[in-house]
């Protein structure tokens, strides 16, 4: 599904990922665990495309296809999705309008049909429903006024509604209560599927209690030090990151 | 699009370069202003002799008067003795043929609003068959205005039927002598809308000048008049999203609104005369005066404006809050790209017992535009229990363009309530990865970003107009980022 290999990413001229190299096949969840400043959330932004994280060197191949040319939308519509650690708020945009306005890019882009409005708010309605969403959360503005739990259930909404090959989780967890992560998890074990990965980047193992990885890696100093089963990261919680990549090195 | 403008601008122009006669028989006026050219003006609509010495009156008025400047809009001086104030429309031969001779970018434009091709046709300036698809639509729109007894006419046919009418209220709500361009106006209106309700009637439909019978090209000093009697309600349209052409680059409009005992008025404007290129070469100056006078007791006056084109506005739809109960609004989005220059906002005159007004004013800039809201609420000392509630936000698409927010609040009464609420903000570049990460390409991201800022302003709209303005709202701001 994604092949990373040997990337080299500079932020505003700055080398943060120096050789990062991962592969994540269909089906399969994979954790990136890493201390403060490892180059997490870089490596979450390059893999979406966002503009300023520049690749210098190595590749990233999804499904086959380079991705390193391809803006941020095309790479959506090609099946990746990025649940943002802090989701952005959109005044005067309802969710409903800004979801309807993604789910029909995203057709225009793959030169499918788009929904109508009708066939939008079933298949919404729908989706909503199972991660317990209502009605009013989705007319209000985009994330404007929802509390940290709401707007990572907006993020799954999102994910559900917009059906990745690969979903990239960055921080989900962050300024979740126990109550509101558990929501969360179950949104996202509900979508593992044997055609769809996941990328769960995380700082803390708590997360990864209830959504369970397959494969976990250690980013340090931008690069993949070190990678096991999910009792590394049991490991980390136990020892904390200086030890266990002190081990490594 | 701009170069090809310019040279249909330098084609227009031509036409008119070599010598003139001021001939009554004369399709035009040559150029320059004097009293002759107010007496041939007003010899053309065959206007009754009181009409010629109200404008003669302001003409020599005007001669008096000096250029505003106090606005944040710059300009070189215009020479006034170097335009045309009255020419026919253009000749159909001189018109483009048919959709394959017209810019084809302004095609583009017309596309992506979804505007069927007759309509595409008449806006874009070709020449049409005498059998059109809107005079039958006009005439049945006609016939079912006339069973309720409101008057749709232009002002000289106005002027012609209804003559008392039109001297009863013609400058009473916009005097003469208040400010340059008016009184410019004055002078020399050619056209314009004359709307008569009378009392107890809900005016039956949406009045836009697009169904307006015999609507010539009246772009320059349009004069518009409506008068809403005892317990009427009327809804009016102005302009239109598709972006006009015209080949006179100085606009001076007066528009006035009189809204009797318990009458309502709304007046909706979509603006999109041509801004200018890129550079800010070319470019519609746009000095307009719109009031409305709230003269009766429980009456009501809306403005809602879009503002997307011309090259320089200047435009303060005020209301005059006479009658007790009175209520104001004015609701605006005014969109400024590349070198356009706005200072456009609103004037509340709290002169009766409990009026209200409410201001909403969003302000969208781009490029090196620069964009100023300026309003003035003012409560006379008799205005017992006027509130004012006045809400102007700002928001700015890269770092060369300019927002400005001018407020002016003076209150004679001590138990006024008046409250101001500003913001400023930026697209920021979060906002657009996130879109962007949805699937949403940038241009879309935008247009949805800045609707969502003017969404307040759009719901005013009527309907079918609202959703060509969203449309609008997206591809004024085309180009503005990344």
């Amino acid at each position: 599904m994604l092949e990373i290999n040997d990337l080299h990413v500079s932020v505003h001229g700055k080398d943060i990922l120096k050789g990062l190299s991962l592969t994540v096949p269909p089906g399969e969840v994979h954790a990136i665990m890493g201390p403060n400043g490892a180059g997490k959330s870089t490596t979450s932004y390059t893999l979406a495309g966002r503009d300023g994280y520049d690749v210098t060197q190595g590749s990233i191949r999804f499904k086959g296809e380079d991705m390193v040319p391809l803006p941020p939308e095309e790479r959506a519509a090609k099946g990746i999705f990025l649940a943002f650690q802090y989701p952005l708020e959109i005044p005067g945009v309802s969710t409903l309008t800004f979801l309807k306005s993604a789910v029909n890019a995203q057709a225009r882009l793959r030169g499918e049909k788009e929904l109508d409005a009708v066939q939008f708010l079933k298949l919404i309605r729908e989706t909503a429903k199972g991660l317990n969403i209502s009605e009013e959360m989705l007319k209000r503005s985009l994330n404007v006024g929802f509390s940290g739990g709401e707007k990572k259930r907006n993020e799954v909404l999102q994910m559900a509604l917009l059906k990745p090959s690969l979903a990239i989780l960055d921080e989900t967890d962050s300024g979740l209560d126990i109550d509101a992560m558990k929501l969360v998890a179950e949104g996202v074990n509900a979508l593992r599927a044997p055609d769809r990965s996941f990328l769960v980047i995380t700082h803390y193992q708590r997360l990864l209690d209830y959504i369970v990885p397959d494969h976990i890696h250690i980013l340090a100093g931008g690069r993949i030090v070190k990678s096991g089963d999910k009792s590394l990261a049991l490991q980390l919680e136990e020892q904390g990151y200086d030890a266990v990549i002190g081990k490594v090195a | 699009m701009s170069q090809q403008a310019e040279t249909l601008q330098e084609l227009a122009d031509q036409k008119y370069k070599y010598g003139f006669v001021t001939d009554i028989e004369s399709e035009f006026a040559p150029k320059g202003l004097n009293e002759e050219i107010v007496r041939f003006i007003s010899g053309k609509k065959n206007e009754p002799g009181w009409m010629l010495e109200w404008r003669l009156d302001a003409y020599r008025r005007w001669l008096t008067m000096t250029e505003p400047k106090w606005a944040r809009v710059d300009y070189p001086p215009i020479d006034f003795q170097d335009s045309y104030y009255f020419a026919a429309p253009k000749n159909d031969s001189d018109k483009p043929k048919n959709l394959d001779e017209v810019d084809p970018e302004l095609l583009k434009t017309y596309e992506k609003l979804g505007i069927p091709l007759s309509e595409q046709k008449m806006l874009a300036g070709v020449a049409v068959d005498a059998v059109f698809d809107s005079v039958s639509v006009a005439t049945t729109f006609k016939a079912k205005l006339e069973e309720v007894g409101v008057i749709f006419c232009p002002l000289s046919e106005a002027l012609a039927k209804h003559p008392e009418l039109v001297r009863k209220y013609l400058g009473t709500v916009v005097p003469v002598t208040d400010n340059y361009y008016a009184t410019l106006n004055s002078a020399v209106f050619s056209e314009g809308s004359f709307v008569y309700v009378p009392e107890g009637v809900r005016c039956p439909m949406e009045l836009s000048t697009y169904f307006r019978i015999n609507a010539s090209k009246t772009g320059q000093f349009e004069r518009t008049l409506i008068i809403a009697e005892k317990n009427s309600y009327v809804s009016y349209l102005e302009g239109c999203t598709a972006p006009m052409r015209d080949e006179n680059q100085l606009h001076a409009a007066v528009v006035e609104l009189v809204a009797l005992e318990g009458a309502e008025i709304k007046y909706s404007t979509v603006q999109n005369w041509y801004p200018g290129d890129e550079n800010g070469k070319g470019g519609i100056y746009n000095f307009v005066t719109k009031r409305g006078d709230c003269r009766g007791a429980n009456s009501k006056i809306s403005w809602t404006q879009v503002e997307t084109g011309s090259a320089i506005t200047w435009k303060y739809p005020s209301c005059i809050l006479r009658g007790d109960n009175s209520v104001g609004e004015f609701y605006s989005i005014a969109i400024a790209n590349n070198c356009q220059q706005a200072d456009t906002g609103t004037k509340m005159i709290h002169l009766g017992k409990n009026t209200k007004s409410r201001i909403i004013s969003k302000g969208i800039s781009a490029g090196r535009a620069q964009n100023t809201y300026r309003g003035l609420v003012s409560v006379h000392a008799k205005a017992d229990g006027a509130r004012n509630f006045t809400q102007c936000d700002s928001l700015l698409m890269g770092s060369r363009c300019g927002a400005h927010t001018v407020p002016y609040i003076e209150s004679h009464n001590p138990g006024a309530i008046v409250e101001h609420e500003a913001t400023t903000s930026k697209i920021s570049d979060d906002q657009l990865f996130y879109c962007l990460s949805r699937g949403i390409g940038t241009e879309e991201a935008v247009a949805l970003i800045v609707n969502g800022f003017c969404r307040e302003v759009l719901q005013q709209l009527p309907m079918e107009f609202a959703v060509e303005a969203q449309k609008l709202v997206g591809i004024s701001l085309e180009g503005s980022v990344g």
